[in-house]
């Protein structure tokens, strides 16, 4: 599969309103990330730390994964960079064509986020367990006011492992 | 491959063999970390989504494990490939994943390999700890009505299956010269067909749609597609997205008719988020003035597309010759009871439309694999629980044929991971007994080689990806798809 299998004109992914000020495929954000990381390399430590924010991600089992991300960067980039462990998370890769990045947010973060267009919204109607706090990782790009924010990963499906303790399990789907 | 997929894949690879690790609460891989060499041995039947998400999952969570992956076709992917529309690339960028999970050392991909002939059932139980059967749903539901024979009359998944290249479907050659199409059902493959014919071809000439099917759309004479359903607007099964790009493609005009929607508005307020966006894009169609854009292109359109609804089959109509089909008579219906679950019954009334094209777009049906597993030829499925197949230790199911052909890849994911859970549980819990080492493939090797069959591996695979490619680059496509299968085996064997 060649990079052509994605035209940029195809899916122009969100972060329109993200500090970056053009939108761009996730992919091609990731082109330029990782350039930035080969040039400065030897300054990672010295990335000034209001450049980052920390995420919490509750996982399908409940537990909870506390990690940092650029600002700028989407949800769906934090997952894939730090290797966070949310099986099926991003299968189309940030492309708008499917809705395995769902996340849920806490009410009042939710409110302060841009809006979705139509097209995350047409995604998100075939997510499981849809919520009124709903939204897609690919589709929501870190900034500073996030710091420290928690969102949820939804169950898929019933997990036979937790079936005998519906307790443990986190979402309420 | 680009530098932007080998950066992703390379990540999404990294993820595979990671976190299974990084996770210390795993039970699977505390219970099986030690073990150096993997134990128990896991056959899947079909190389689709179902079968790869299902591999995906197992070879994550258990490091124990090794996954053969059966496929009767020489190239893997299934429905990602044959059944995913060609102007949806971006669906396909599952396959990066797949192919990273076909490259871990713990998972083998066997093409060209027939389950059920080349192999028998048997020989599989015997040869593995546990089969999964994931081969998803190749026959079609029938009309059952005078006609469905007639030429000019074709499966949904047949039509599918030539534009995207199937090799059984490649001289399928429909005949796109009457200026009428009739589609029958409403869900998502239904818009793919409709959009696939209607749009303009410089946008399909971009895709991996075959040359030939190219070739025949551009020179289609098709002014307008009937897109028709046995229930009403709140009853139509395809999803809000492939409405979208009906309503938005260029060149083509949508034409619903107001009287439809009347009385719908009411019904919106007590109905789930989805099915109420739905509705609403389909009532802003109907019944509002366009406005900019959409009011120029649809001034401007030489096509034109239309939901009808309360319309069930009852005949198709052949030509004076008897040779062709020349229309349909439907049965005017209308709705008992409301919602999901509303029933359409007939009025008595009857009305024809005339076309030179049928697509039967009612869905596709999984097919009985072998007489030792267990079949339900009612629901079209497996019988199982969860992905266990009744009745059958060692067996499971995930994708179609375990709950039947409908929703969309995301769906099949989660449920293919269902089973893999199950699978792990039962390993766990010894209700799989994995004690006896198993031989796995190099059981099946043998048989193969006495019985004439020359399996593709996944190296096999991509020296027919890197062909595709080329011929693709060309000509300006992502990729120009090999049609023969005859083809695809002297390039894996080169």
């Amino acid at each position: 599969m060649t990079a052509r299998f994605l035209p940029v004109t195809q899916r122009l992914i969100t972060c329109t309103r993200s500090v970056l000020s053009a939108p761009i495929l996730v992919r091609e954000r990731w082109l330029l990330n990782n350039g930035r990381h080969r040039l400065f390399s030897s300054m990672t430590g010295m990335l000034r730390s209001e450049d980052k924010v920390i995420v919490n991600f509750i996982n399908r089992d409940g537990e909870k994964i506390t990690t940092e991300g650029k600002i700028g960067d989407s949800l769906l980039d934090v997952v894939v960079e730090k290797n966070l462990d949310i099986d099926g998370f991003g299968a189309c890769e940030g492309t708008l064509a499917c809705s395995t990045c769902h996340l849920i947010f806490d009410d009042d973060i939710f409110k302060q986020l841009d809006s979705a267009t139509d097209e995350e919204l047409d995604m998100l109607d075939l997510a499981y367990g849809l919520t009124d706090t709903s939204r897609l990782g690919c589709q929501i790009c870190l900034k500073k006011f996030m710091n420290d924010m928690t969102v949820k990963v939804p169950e898929g499906v019933s997990d036979v492992r937790q079936a005998a303790d519906m307790s443990k399990t986190t979402s309420g789907i | 491959m680009s530098a932007y997929c080998s950066r992703w894949t390379l990540r999404f690879l990294n993820r595979l063999c990671v976190s299974g690790l990084a996770k210390t609460n795993n039970k699977h891989v505390q219970h099986f970390s030690s073990q150096t060499s993997p134990s128990v041995q896991v056959c899947i039947v079909g190389s689709g989504p179902a079968g790869f998400y299902t591999a995906q999952h197992l070879l994550k969570s258990h490091k124990g494990i090794h996954v053969d992956i059966f496929e009767k076709l020489p190239v893997p992917f299934g429905l990602v490939r044959f059944g995913v529309a060609p102007d949806h690339p971006e669906v396909k960028n599952v396959i990066n994943t797949f192919t990273q999970t076909a490259h871990l050392e713990r998972c083998e991909f066997f093409g060209n390999v027939t389950i059920g002939s080349d192999i028998t059932m048997e020989e599989l139980k015997m040869a593995y700890h546990a089969v999964i059967l994931c081969y998803g749903a190749e026959g079609s539901r029938s009309l059952g009505v005078p006609g469905e024979k007639l030429s000019g009359v074709y499966s949904a998944k047949d039509f599918v299956g030539w534009y995207n290249g199937l090799p059984a479907n490649k001289d399928l050659n429909p005949d796109l010269s009457s200026d009428a199409v009739v589609i029958l059902g409403q869900g998502n493959v239904a818009l793919d067909v409709a959009r696939i014919l209607l749009s303009p071809v410089e946008l399909l000439k971009k895709t991996d749609i075959t040359q030939a099917s190219l070739d025949s759309v551009a020179a289609s004479k098709i002014k307008r597609v009937v897109i028709v359903g046995r229930r009403g607007p709140l009853q139509v099964a395809c999803t809000i997205k492939e409405l979208r790009e009906m309503v938005n493609l260029p060149g083509t005009k949508p034409v619903l008719d107001r009287r439809d929607f009347e009385g719908i508005k009411d019904a919106l307020k007590d109905i789930a988020r989805p099915r109420k966006r739905l509705t609403e894009l389909l009532m802003k169609v109907a019944m509002e003035e366009p406005s900019g854009r959409d009011a120029e292109r649809w001034a401007a359109a030489s096509q034109e597309w239309s939901l009808r609804f309360l319309r069930s089959p009852i005949k198709i109509l052949p030509t004076a010759d008897g040779k062709k089909v020349a229309g349909i008579r439907f049965a005017v219906t209308t709705l008992e009871g409301s919602g999901e679950n509303a029933k359409a019954v007939l009025t008595g009334q009857e009305e024809e439309v005339s076309c030179g094209l049928i697509v039967s777009s009612i869905g596709y049906k999984s097919l009985p694999i072998d007489d030792g597993v267990p079949f339900d030829e009612t629901q079209g499925v497996i019988p199982n629980d969860m992905g266990r197949v009744c009745q059958t230790p060692g067996l499971y199911c995930s994708g179609w044929v375990k709950r039947g052909p409908t929703g969309v890849i995301a769906t099949t994911m989660n449920d293919s991971f269902e089973t893999a859970r199950c699978v792990l549980e039962d390993i766990d819990s010894r209700v799989l007994d994995c004690s006896m080492a198993k031989p796995g493939h190099h059981a099946l090797r043998g048989l193969l080689e006495k019985r004439g069959v020359t399996p593709v591996s996944f190296s096999g695979w991509e020296k027919i990806d890197a062909l595709e490619v080329t011929r693709g680059d060309e000509i300006g496509k992502p990729r120009e798809k090999l049609l023969d299968v005859q083809e695809m085996l002297q390039l894996a064997r080169a």
